[in-house]
């Protein structure tokens, strides 16, 4: 079972959610991240994503793996769609489950913070008015060592 | 020789998806100036830098045969 993936295929989110059940966990929490229609005002009509995809699936594993060792007998698994999505489209599932629930919802959360920071995937905007990729045109953030540090989680 | 993988903004910029380059020897940062001079790419700063699908830093040392990729800031999620 292939428990980190890159799909071009729309994501099934039961599939994702049944790699993680396991007899000791008492909790599975689910995030489902969606295309939305506005971001301040703006509307997307819809985007592309691309994924450098060899690097991002060792990179959504390591993700797993840090998971796996912070939050003792979790278990991860997340698939992250690429290709044109238009809006309500579902751009990525991760399943955490966790013996008990508070570890979940923190482990489950965890790993989409590190998605945006580490994994090699980007998107591209389609507007009313134009096009842009996403994360390199705000100059918001900077890798002055000319990669990303660790710990560091941005909302 | 090297292969140098482009993704997102940078690919629109160079046109292609990959170029062979001769990058042995030379740092991640000096390849990285190397590409910005004749590709006029914008905002190399932002830009991370993976060699053999492995981020690496900008005083490391590329060798012969390395597949390196320009890696902008992400946005996935």
């Amino acid at each position: 079972m292939k428990f980190y993936e890159i799909s071009k295929e729309p994501i099934n989110v039961q599939a994702v959610i049944d790699k993680v059940v396991q007899r000791e966990a008492g909790a599975i929490t689910t995030f489902i991240g969606t295309v939305r229609e506005l971001t301040h005002g703006r509307k997307t009509l819809f985007l592309i994503y691309e994924a450098y995809e060899a690097m991002a699936v060792k990179k959504l594993e390591q993700i797993g793996a840090e998971i796996e060792q912070r939050w003792k007998g979790s278990r991860a698994a997340i698939t992250h769609r690429v290709g044109r999505l238009d809006i309500t489209d579902v751009a990525v599932v991760i399943a955490v489950s966790t013996p008990h629930r508070a570890d979940a919802y923190e482990a489950n959360r965890y790993a989409i913070e590190r998605i945006k920071e580490i994994v090699p995937i980007w998107k591209k905007e389609h507007w009313e008015d134009g096009e842009e990729w996403v994360g390199n045109q705000l100059e918001t953030v900077a890798y002055p060592n000319g990669k990303p540090e660790a710990g560091d989680l941005h909302e | 020789m090297n292969k140098v993988l482009f993704f997102a903004h940078l690919r629109d910029a160079v046109g292609e998806e990959s170029l062979e380059v001769e990058a042995g020897g030379k740092t991640v940062a000096e390849l990285k100036a190397e590409l910005a001079g004749k590709y006029d790419l914008p905002r190399l700063e932002t830009v991370m830098t993976a060699i053999n699908e492995e981020f690496a830093a900008n005083d490391e040392v590329i060798q012969d045969g390395d597949v390196i990729a320009f890696i902008p800031p992400v946005s996935g999620g």
